[in-house]
């Protein structure tokens, strides 16, 4: 039985595995991939108008650059680049929409590039707001969302109704409660479900139908209780930095070979919602709302009522957590800067932590493992 | 605020008005003026001006840095400190004076915040306004004011859409009115933002005159020398009626310089576009380089959205109803001009034809992804779709680092060879 469970996960995690690392559009999704960058988006308007959300992720650390480095400053991250690369090379011509959002100013940048290159795409920004704290907020986001939806009407040539809408809330939710499920087994019992196993399972999402996706998380939940463990002794750990590009694989395997992460903000785009999104009334008035009440928070997102120095602690606290790894994306302004605030704060209040940078197309980590292998010895010996 | 003498030459007003805006602020708290710090782009200076707050630009505070050679001891203190070295050196060079003691190299001690307002249009000024909330414990006001959604956004008055984007700012400016009244004890006055707003607009109707004006061959300022002045005076004193005053001097002298052909640059031969922001640090030495083959920067996109809610597209505020006008104006500013460097092909494609232009030339900051992100990708296509000679360049805002003299110099020679055989072949100028 044990065996069988097991090799069922294996199955699963190497089909999430071959979705996660998928860049090209599939001919199948040809013009109904709607391409978003990160870090949030509305998926529900697109799905409800029976189009595919296409999460934009990079282009990872196996593509190589050919067009997208005489197209971009040599100073910029390298989701911006892959992105443009996965344009430029083709990848991406089956998209049928392209949004960027006001997220920090490369990101901005990511339409104009669209719309020189791409402009059949339809290429624009969703103009999320970086205040939300104002009373204005949600009726703000709310004519964004109709914006959206009256754009997306017209690619699909009729208008979305509000109880197709309803309907993919109700499926969204499904998946979120089913993420949570994920991250809280991880969290109580790290040794049963790793963090490179979560992070596959959620983004495979990225590439899946949602329903097929609330299907395989199901089968997932319901296997893990009986996965068979090998429990062993390693220091609980958060890391930090994953808000919008994506570390490589091999740095979170890097990390867990020595440490449980027990949380994280790896894709935090796809569980942004972290309570239910109210299935009655204007469904689109109730996105709107908890993008600004029910959310999580990252550095990209301005909010007075989450300093993340709290956030931070809470995460810790949260996840009984020995230590903190903060991370950033190099030439990420809004995670650089984080990091000192952070930083500062867990000085004071004498949490360890340990600062890496990384790029997307890393291929390299021995020097990291010494840096987090040194990190962990010392974690254990206090 | 003070005000200041009169002066007779646009210059020396201006550098009047400088010393005395810097003046103001190192004397502001000792004299209970509230303090506000604001981003050149989308500050709503109109209403602080109405609670009387003396206002800092940061951005023009580490700018000044770099003119005054003393930014790499600023840089070096924030990057000691912790700060990476591919954070924007600006706000390097601010996290540098607030560890210096505020003490800034123009002698200027600079005063704490009484409110600091952030807006979207760059997302840095958000994560500085979030260091000087740590660093003085002042809450940062954040503005968003959402810009265009593609380059061929068109805000339309009357839609639902301009509806839209119109009652988000109007109801943030309301938040913010809230705020000034907690801050500073004093009730809002509408009658006062309507005076604040007729000197604004006649400061954009002499500003758009300013700009047009350097249509004109040969160019009577460089607007990347000459032009960097004149929109610091116009920043620090929008909505006066010093800054209405200096803006009056300053078309006059530029209008007669136009008059008797004299140029900025004795035998103008190139005319230019600049597209991004300068290399503070290097500036004189930046504009030499290209007034050597007779070259001038007859305008650049700088002055557009450098020149706070001043924008070259000619918007004016109605003070019969100065609130909702303001937000509209704000929005407007944002789509038409303040968020242009996310698309700005179209334009530096317009401006090249409305300064009957030989080129452009794009500026990478090394530390800044507002304005650089994407400018290779625009110049190749300004290049293909326009077939115009551009020159991309790369250094910082103030960090001397990244200024390379030898290889600047020879890319801009370059240019000018190519520019040389385009005016042959066209038959010289």
């Amino acid at each position: 039985m044990a065996v069988e469970i097991e090799t069922s996960l294996t199955e699963i995690l190497a089909r999430c595995h071959e979705l996660s690392m998928r860049q090209r559009i599939p001919d199948d999704e040809t013009d109904t991939a709607i391409g978003y960058f990160p870090v949030y988006f509305p998926e529900e308007i697109v799905h409800a108008a029976g189009l595919r959300p296409h999460a934009l992720l990079g282009g990872g650390n196996r593509i190589e650059v050919r067009y997208a480095d005489a197209r971009i400053g040599s100073f910029v991250c390298s989701i911006c680049r892959t992105t443009t690369e996965l344009g430029l090379n083709g990848s991406l011509k089956g998209l049928g929409g392209f949004f960027a959002q006001p997220i920090c100013d490369a990101a901005k940048h990511m339409a104009g590039i669209w719309g020189r290159n791409f402009p059949q795409q339809d290429p624009q920004i969703l103009a999320l707001p970086q205040n939300v704290n104002s009373s204005a907020a949600v009726r703000y986001v709310y004519d964004e969302y109709q914006r959206l939806r009256g754009i997306l009407a017209q690619k699909v040539g009729h208008e979305i109704a509000d109880e197709a809408i309803r309907e993919s809330v109700r499926l969204y939710n499904e998946n979120r409660r089913l993420q949570r499920a994920l991250y809280a087994m991880k969290r109580d019992d790290p040794d049963r479900l790793s963090t490179v196993e979560t992070y596959l399972l959620v983004r495979a999402g990225t590439r899946l139908r949602r329903e097929e996706h609330n299907e395989l998380l199901r089968e997932v939940v319901r296997l893990l209780p009986e996965r068979r463990v090998r429990t062993m002794d390693k220091p609980r750990v958060i890391f930090l930095g994953g808000f919008c590009e994506q570390p490589p694989l091999e740095l979170i395997e890097t990390i867990e070979d020595v440490c449980f992460i027990v949380d994280d903000d790896l894709l935090i785009g796809q569980r942004w919602i972290i309570e239910e999104v109210p299935e009655d009334g204007d469904p689109v008035w109730a996105l709107a709302e908890s993008y600004i009440q029910r959310s999580a928070s990252s550095p990209v997102q301005f909010d007075a009522r989450k300093p993340k120095e709290d956030m931070l602690m809470g995460m810790l606290r949260a996840a009984r957590a020995d230590a903190a790894i903060l991370s950033a994306a190099k030439f990420c302004e809004p995670g650089l800067d984080d990091q000192l605030a952070l930083s500062h704060r867990l000085d004071k209040e004498k949490v360890p932590y340990l600062v890496l940078e990384f790029e997307e197309k890393m291929t390299s980590f021995e020097q990291m493992a010494m840096q987090v292998e040194t990190f962990a010895e010392s974690l254990l010996f206090e | 605020m003070t005000t200041t003498v009169p002066a007779r030459d646009a210059r020396s007003a201006g550098q009047r008005l400088v010393n005395q805006w810097l003046a103001n602020i190192h004397t502001a708290s000792e004299r209970g003026q509230p303090v506000a710090y604001v981003f050149v782009m989308g500050n709503a200076v109109e209403i602080l001006r109405v609670f009387g707050f003396e206002l800092v630009f940061p951005e023009i505070n580490s700018l000044q840095t770099g003119v005054r050679k003393a930014a790499p001891d600023f840089l070096a203190k924030a990057e000691d400190y912790g700060f990476s070295p591919d954070v924007c050196s600006y706000v390097k060079a601010d996290v540098g004076l607030m560890l210096s003691d505020m003490q800034h190299p123009s002698g200027t001690r600079m005063p704490k915040p009484n409110l600091a307002i952030a807006s979207s249009l760059c997302n840095v000024y958000i994560k500085w306004a979030e260091i000087w909330e740590r660093h003085f414990g002042t809450p940062a006001f954040v503005l968003d004011i959402p810009g265009k959604r593609f380059a061929s956004w068109q805000p339309i008055p009357g839609t639902a859409q301009y509806d839209a984007d119109k009652r988000w700012v109007e109801g943030q400016l309301r938040d913010l009115i809230a705020r000034c009244e907690d801050i500073t004890g004093k009730k809002f006055d509408l009658d006062r933002l309507a005076e604040v707003e007729r000197n604004v607009n006649e400061m954009i109707r002499l500003w758009v005159e300013i700009l047009t004006l350097n249509q004109q061959r040969p160019a009577p300022y460089n607007s990347m020398l000459d032009g960097l002045t004149y929109i610091g005076v116009l920043n620090a004193w929008r909505g006066t009626p010093e800054g209405v005053e200096y803006m009056r001097l300053l078309r006059d002298e530029v209008a007669d310089k136009v008059a008797r052909g004299q140029g900025r640059v004795a035998n103008e031969r190139f005319r230019l576009i600049f597209s991004g922001t300068p290399c503070y640090v290097n500036l004189r030495r930046l504009v030499e380089l290209f007034e050597t083959h007779g070259g001038v920067f007859a305008a650049s996109d700088y002055l557009t959205y450098a020149a706070g809610g001043l924008d070259s597209s000619g918007l004016y505020y109605d003070p019969s109803r100065p609130l909702e006008s303001l937000a509209e104006v704000t929005t407007l500013a944002s789509q038409l001009g303040l968020s242009n460097h996310f698309f700005s092909h179209h334009t530096l494609a317009q401006q090249v034809k409305d300064y009957a232009a030989d080129g452009i030339v794009y500026h990478g900051i090394k530390s800044c992804r507002t304005v650089a992100t994407s400018m290779a990708d625009n110049r190749e296509y300004v290049t293909t779709r326009y077939g115009l000679p551009t020159l991309y360049i790369e250094s910082d805002l103030i960090d001397p680092r990244y200024w390379s003299d030898a290889q600047i110099k020879n890319r801009v020679d370059a240019f000018f060879e190519v520019l040389e055989q385009r005016s042959l072949l066209k038959g010289g100028h």
